[in-house]
């Protein structure tokens, strides 16, 4: 048997491009990157920037000629479209490396647990490190988070329910309407809220005003979201609750959203995701304190980006300092709940 | 006959069949649709707030209010106010800024969602889309701060290149070496927050090129690119407008990042690689905390106009989306 065994050959995979064919590429690019490095060294070009301009032309053009010399017009055209694609790619990895990285460079250095508990209402912004802290910001981003929770789920499931479950006449306007208000610029969201209820009603800036209107950017990415999600419970399954006697009603309680239960949360997640960041809208509606206010009805509120934007706009280099420090906590918060929003949709997708 | 006599007391009264809900499912399609109508509720309540609030501007500046040049506030000797507020200068700034942004971000996202549609290893791809997806959801604020402090430098030293060796294109003339907080450098800032949507909606056109299409081609002796470019691209064209137009809105209407970068000036400029600019969205930040009660029904206005003009973006953009993803399926 161990004979018959050593006699199969190895499979073949004539897919894959064998040595012979992979190195006069990897010489052509390295001449290349010689010839780049000798023009920089050469000429008054600096930085690392021309690397990267002259080694895609030139890289590319001496594939180029490579290939139209081995193997013809058509794969040397070839060969320049899939480099000039993987340098697209290159091009759009680069800023997520760049923007993660810089925020944890910049961001260590000024945390430490001081600012976790204090707030800076003794403290000012230009003062050094290690007086005053973002307790009152980090607050106030909480309670954004739980009231614009509490407001944006029921609000956009049971849009997501009308759009799948009920299919009204309106079903498809209403979907049109909610793309359409995932558009809303987040500035326009603010300005919305502070003519609508601060010039209106006798609610003063707060953290509540402020979750309305971080609400209005909240409930079209549940509403997406769920709808995505619900689509895919099978139909069988509604039928089946329909078949037992159940009202639609009891169906979906109790068999729809249950079935679509993680899916819900990560929809729910992706929007706070969505609006914990966001700065423009609470420019006109969060009121702005320095001291921890832990009653987001009545008084002035802060929150993380709003620290954030104090600290840019202050300019020196402890209040920047400052900002980049809030910007790595408020990164650390979308990070988590990017990856549980990941966590649990893979669930979700693997249980089916 | 006394059979028959006892007969109806014994059979039990037939239920009633109807196909009217009961009052619990009344009470839940009730509850349901009236929410479902809210998003139409809010979107009306927007542009009647708004409009209703920049009313006074729009009587008293007419259509100077759309195509002026002045933002100024003066009061006379008898105390009487005499205003010019146009946002033109704004509109202009906004429509480049954004501009500068596409021609930057629709040919890098389109390389990068057909590279991953069509090149990448499957572990590349799962890498790259994750990040992709985590940079749509960073908040506006970081790449506003990762514009200034990291990407300014070397844009700035990238517009001096393009001013040097093309400065005879008008648009990348300067009238003084001044190229900070150019339009061109917020443009970038932009392109990268909209790289993100335009990548996964051209992704998912390409996705949906028909199999046997693409299989048809290679069949036929084809290789990658002559599929891509017979193939892939017209399929997925009016995917990849619509994804543009997505991010147009988003990019027309983005504050924060815009406002940290660029240096608010209010002329109107075409050379975007020299430091002066605006955006409606940052206009209205900038003036917000100094604004009198006039100004500030004119922000508001201001506020209607950028919001009707992202909404009907926006809904194009939808439609041209719906038309090409419907196609695939």
């Amino acid at each position: 048997m161990s004979t018959v065994n050593a006699q199969l050959p190895a499979p073949s995979r004539p897919w894959e491009k064998t040595p012979r064919e992979v190195l006069p590429t990897v010489v052509i690019l390295f001449l290349s990157l010689l010839t780049v490095a000798a023009i920089v060294e050469l000429t008054a070009l600096k930085g690392k920037l021309p690397y990267f301009l002259l080694f895609l032309p030139i890289g590319t053009a001496a594939q180029f000629l490579w290939a139209r010399y081995k193997y013809g017009m058509k794969a040397a055209k070839d060969v320049v479209a899939s480099s000039i694609m993987m340098t697209g790619a290159v091009a759009v990895f680069i800023p997520v490396v760049s923007i993660v990285g810089t925020t944890f460079v910049k961001g260590l250095p000024g945390l430490s647990l001081s600012i976790f508990t204090n707030d800076m209402s003794q403290a000012s912004f230009m003062d050094p490190q290690g007086s005053g802290g973002l307790i009152h910001a980090l607050v106030g981003t909480l309670f954004l988070i739980l009231i614009s929770v509490a407001i944006s789920v029921p609000m956009g499931v049971l849009t997501a329910l009308y759009l799948t479950e009920i299919r009204g006449p309106g079903s498809r306007f209403i979907e049109f309407m909610v793309q359409a208000m995932s558009g809303v610029p987040s500035v326009i969201a603010g300005l919305f809220i502070f003519s609508a209820v601060i010039l209106t009603t006798p609610l003063d800036t707060s953290g509540f005003v402020a979750a309305l209107a971080l609400s209005i950017l909240m409930i079209p990415t549940v509403t997406r979201a769920s709808q995505e999600v619900l689509l895919l419970i099978p139909n069988d399954l509604r039928e089946a609750g329909l078949a037992m006697g159940a009202t639609q009603w009891r169906t979906v309680a109790m068999i729809v959203v249950p079935a679509a239960k993680s899916g819900l949360i990560t929809a729910s997640i992706l929007g706070v995701a969505r609006i914990a960041g966001e700065t423009a809208p609470l420019l006109f509606t969060v009121g702005g304190a320095d001291k921890l206010n832990t009653n987001p009805v009545f008084g002035v509120q802060s929150a993380l980006p709003f620290y954030i934007w104090s600290g840019f706009r202050i300019g020196t280099d402890e209040a920047v300092q400052r900002s980049w420090s809030a910007i790595l906590v408020l990164l650390i918060i979308v990070l988590i709940l990017f990856t549980i929003a990941r966590v649990v949709g893979s669930r979700s997708k693997g249980a089916k | 006959m006394t059979l028959l006599e006892n007969k109806p007391a014994d059979i039990p009264v037939p239920r009633e069949i109807t196909t009217k809900p009961r009052v619990s499912d009344r009470i839940f399609r009730a509850v349901v649709t009236g929410v479902g109508a809210l998003s139409v509720t809010i979107l009306t309540l927007i542009g009647f707030f708004l409009a209703s609030r920049g009313l006074a501007t729009f009587r008293e500046e007419g259509l100077g209010f759309i195509t002026g040049f002045e933002w100024t506030q003066v009061t006379d000797e008898n105390g009487n106010r005499v205003s010019t507020v146009g946002i033109g200068a704004m509109l202009i700034g906004t429509i480049v800024v954004a501009l500068v942004a596409l021609v930057v971000a629709v040919p890098l996202s389109v390389f990068c969602a057909l590279y991953l549609t069509f090149y990448a290893p499957s572990k590349v791809k799962n890498i790259l889309v994750t990040l992709i997806d985590l940079m749509a959801s960073f908040p506006s604020i970081l790449f506003g701060m990762w514009g200034y402090f990291v990407l300014m430098p070397s844009a700035e030293y990238w517009a001096q290149l393009l001013n040097r060796y093309l400065g005879w294109i008008p648009v990348f003339d300067v009238q003084a070496p001044l190229f900070t907080r150019s339009p061109f450098i917020a443009g970038l800032v932009l392109a990268t927050m909209i790289i993100p949507i335009v990548t996964s909606i051209s992704r998912e056109v390409f996705s949906q090129t028909p199999l046997d299409r693409i299989q048809a081609a290679y069949a036929l002796g084809a290789n990658k690119w002559s599929v891509i470019k017979a193939v892939v691209l017209p399929f997925g064209a009016n995917g990849v407008v619509g994804g543009s137009m997505l991010g147009l809105g988003r990019a027309l209407g983005e504050t924060v990042a815009v406002y940290t970068v660029l240096s608010i000036v209010y002329t109107p400029n075409f050379q975007i690689l020299f430091g002066s600019g605006g955006n409606v969205a940052s206009h209205i930040i900038s003036y917000w905390s100094e604004a009198t009660e006039y100004e500030t029904g004119a922000l508001l206005g201001a506020g209607f106009v950028l919001f009707m003009l992202t909404l009907f973006v926006n809904l194009g953009a939808d439609f041209v989306v719906n038309r090409a993803v419907k196609k695939g399926k």
